[in-house]
């Protein structure tokens, strides 16, 4: 086809489209309103939803029903709030936080990992509630994770910026039907003696460990990190995620964990296929007794006990050491409240209620299964001690006496996780890295995102 | 139309300017104002604003810095960047090498069986995966690829026990296996293009070569791939863009894993952009993709076009 355009014409389509252009002009972010810092505004009483209709905004995540089963039994209560709540995979709410937060803020948000979100001022301070609910005098390590120093680091202490609606903990579950195969009667006390059940259990034909580590979700992280606690103390791995100042992964007693890890995968304790394996067939997996172990929280003790009733067992990872010290990644279920939200102290009134109102902790404890926020005396429902639900509590009191609670690893940065943990996991797992070269990697990319903001 | 025609047209014009003048003209204009004003503000303002933000290293939310090109330095440097490149160029053998191969081979077999109630059945099942959203048949994919998927089962009940994995967990070969999804996708589309393509021509052309002896090979290469430049090259476009520009299937596949092995460009955008926050770099990585887009699909439409001289 021959050119028909003549130079002309396509000049005057130029000046239309580049009138079309102008709005590009300016440097990018320079012109949308930068949200201001939110300083302790200090909030005289205890504030409320009051008795005037209200309807509150929230952006909560697809698949985990407690937040549903606790607004809809906080409207039962207070029957002049209506929720007007939006759902999204985590994965989504993660990639969508920054802009949802500055375009259109939720009253109530489920929220990934905080630092950058805070370090653009996106997040409301919640010092002034704190004090006036009286959070402040619950145990200080639920809020531990939650304060964040000026411009979002470090981590773990400073000002308060969002809340759990439980405070969720991760060990070993196990099949108890298995594990009395492999003459497994009790949890392991010692690391050895995890070591020889997965022996026995590979020698059986079970799969020892059942994990997930496919796509952009490196979940051998989750042994990972648990033998991090068995070799050494939580606290360095605490001081990595929260970003305090020459922090590193790469100690001695890390990558201890990191060759034990290694020596798992090269034993074959895990699937042949885990790299395939996401999260789902993880679990389906387990429920259908198709190995021992599984490295997982207990978001899915609740479901553990509906699915193999009597049969799931939990157990926290055992120290190196007989009688060392335990340690577990356990994280608040992270809510906060966008800094320009319209209803922030109705929110806030509803972050104290999850943790205050009887009702409301049974709720999380039921359908959460995981620990309540809230005081150290407050009331605690009553669970059958054959429920995995039971033994994941009952961790939880042991970790707060050991003080072992971590952040995962996972949230030291917000794409730690899918950029760097994940691909070089799954090396490690095609023995394509060593576990010195995983940490130094790792150690690399972190250093580069933190310089990189 | 000829060259001939084209500019013995040209030359009746009048003058651009009496043109605009001319009321009829710009009613002309009103008519394409619509479609011009959603062209600009939909594609060439998103293209000028990446271009923009590419220049700049930007969270997506605060200040942005001026930074110059240093983003673009940072595409052809940063391995895992760059590495996400070569897998694109790597995917097109798979996305374009073998649908416009095997379609040609297959647009002639049914040519041969026009008549026959298979040649409709084989046409529709061809077809079928063009109809069906990438995403599905991402997912329907990973089934059938996990180690526990048809895929083993079969390799199995053959006797190839031996060669079954989990072709999309393994890092020899998960990029052929997302390579294969996009293969089956794109299969149909080309098989229907040459088969649309093989009815224009003319059936005295190969009655001709038979009388000279041609044999069905000869016929094949003498006839019916030089009468098909066109669509050959419209193939071969559209595939290769679809290699080059790839993310429904690797998101929902393999999202990249394992260990970076299927991370492509516009996967590796999304990512920059949406988890690591770099918009900066994300958007320079686009308009890299943008060029190279570009640079390897004209020269395609050249040798079209030269076909057709």
């Amino acid at each position: 086809m021959a050119r028909r355009v003549h130079p002309g014409r396509s000049g005057v389509a130029v000046v239309i489209a580049m009138g079309a252009l102008a709005a590009a002009c300016a440097a990018p972010g320079a012109n949308s309103p930068q949200p201001q810092a939110t300083g302790t505004s200090p909030v005289s009483a205890a504030p409320t939803c009051g008795s005037a209709p209200i309807t509150v905004s929230g952006y909560f995540e697809t698949g985990f029903p407690l937040p549903k089963a606790l607004t809809t039994e906080f409207t039962k209560q207070h029957p002049n709030v209506t929720w007007d709540v939006r759902e999204d995979q985590f994965a989504v709410i993660t990639q969508n936080a920054p802009r949802v937060l500055a375009d259109n803020p939720p009253d109530l948000m489920r929220l990934p990992q905080v630092s950058e979100l805070v370090k653009d001022n996106l997040l409301k301070n919640l010092d002034g509630y704190a004090q006036a609910f009286g959070w402040d005098k619950w145990p200080a390590s639920q809020l531990e994770q939650l304060r964040l120093g000026p411009g979002g680091r470090p981590r773990g202490e400073g000002s308060l910026y969002a809340l759990g609606l439980n405070f969720s903990m991760t060990g070993i579950f196990y099949n108890k039907k298995l594990a009395a195969q492999v003459g497994m009667t009790k949890p392991p006390a010692t690391l050895a003696e995890l070591d020889q059940v997965l022996g026995k259990a590979k020698s059986a034909g079970i799969t020892p460990i059942l994990q997930f580590n496919g796509g952009a979700t490196g979940g051998l992280a989750f042994p990972l990190q648990n033998l991090m606690a068995s070799y050494g103390p939580a606290g360095p791995i605490n001081d990595w995620i929260f970003q305090k100042p020459g922090a590193t992964i790469d100690t001695p007693s890390n990558l201890q964990a990191a060759q034990h890890l290694e020596k798992w995968t090269k034993a074959g304790y895990f699937q042949k296929d885990i790299n395939a394996v996401d999260y789902a067939t993880m679990m389906s997996r387990f429920i259908d007794g198709k190995g021992l172990f599984m490295f997982n929280g207990d978001w899915e003790s609740g479901n553990l006990d509906k699915q193999m009733p009597g049969n799931a067992g939990f157990s926290l990872m055992p120290p190196a050491q007989q009688g060392g010290k335990r340690a577990a990644m356990s994280a608040p279920l992270t809510f906060g409240i966008a800094a320009n939200a319209k209803n922030a102290d109705c929110a806030a009134f509803f972050l104290n209620w999850v943790a205050t109102d009887k009702r409301a902790r049974e709720i999380g404890v039921e359908i959460g299964g995981s620990r309540p926020m809230g005081p150290a005396d407050a009331y605690m429902p009553a669970v059958a001690s054959d429920k995995v639900t039971a033994s994941t509590l009952e961790a939880g009191a042991d970790i707060a006496g050991d003080n072992g609670a971590m952040d995962f690893i996972a949230n030291a940065t917000g794409a730690i996780y899918a950029k760097s943990w994940t691909p070089n996991l799954q090396k490690l797992v095609a023995g394509q890295l060593t576990a010195q070269e995983l940490l130094t990697k790792v150690q690399a990319d972190y250093t580069g995102q933190l310089e990189g903001n | 139309m000829t060259p001939r025609s084209a500019g013995a047209r040209t030359a009746h014009r009048r003058p651009v300017a009496t043109k605009l003048r001319d009321p009829r003209g710009l009613v002309g204009w009103l008519f394409v104002a619509p479609a011009l004003i959603f062209y600009a503000v939909f594609v060439l303002r998103p293209i000028t604003l990446t271009f923009q933000y590419s220049m700049y290293e930007w969270n997506g939310i605060g200040a942005s810095t001026w930074v110059g090109p240093a983003n673009y330095g940072k595409v052809f440097t940063d391995p895992d960047l760059f590495d996400s490149l070569i897998n694109a160029f790597k995917l097109i053998a798979f996305f374009s090498a073998i649908p416009v191969v095997l379609g040609l081979a297959i647009a002639a077999t049914i040519r041969r069986i026009a008549q026959s109630r298979l040649a409709l059945v084989a046409r529709t099942v061809l077809f079928l995966p063009q109809v069906i959203p990438l995403v599905a048949a991402g997912i329907a994919w990973s089934w059938l690829l996990a180690s526990t998927g048809v895929i083993n089962q079969l390799l199995s009940l053959i006797g190839l026990g031996g060669v079954t994995r989990a072709w999309l967990g393994d890092f020899d070969t998960a990029l052929p296996a997302v390579g294969m999804i996009g293969a089956w996708v794109l299969l149909g589309l080309c098989t229907l293009l040459l088969l649309a393509g093989m009815s224009k021509i003319d059936p005295a052309l190969y009655e001709a070569a038979r009388l000279d002896g041609a044999g069905a090979w000869r016929e094949f290469v003498s006839i019916t791939v030089p009468s098909l430049r066109q669509e050959i090259a419209v193939c071969v476009t559209v595939t290769v863009i679809a290699a080059l520009a790839s993310f429904d299937i690797i998101y929902i596949a393999t999202q990249g894993g394992p260990g970076n092995t299927t991370m492509v460009p516009g996967l590796q955008i999304f990512y920059l952009a949406f988890a690591e926050r770099e918009v900066g770099t994300a958007s320079a990585l686009a308009v890299v993709l943008m060029v190279l887009v570009i640079a390897c699909a004209l020269p395609i439409q050249w040798f079209a076009k030269d076909g057709n001289r």
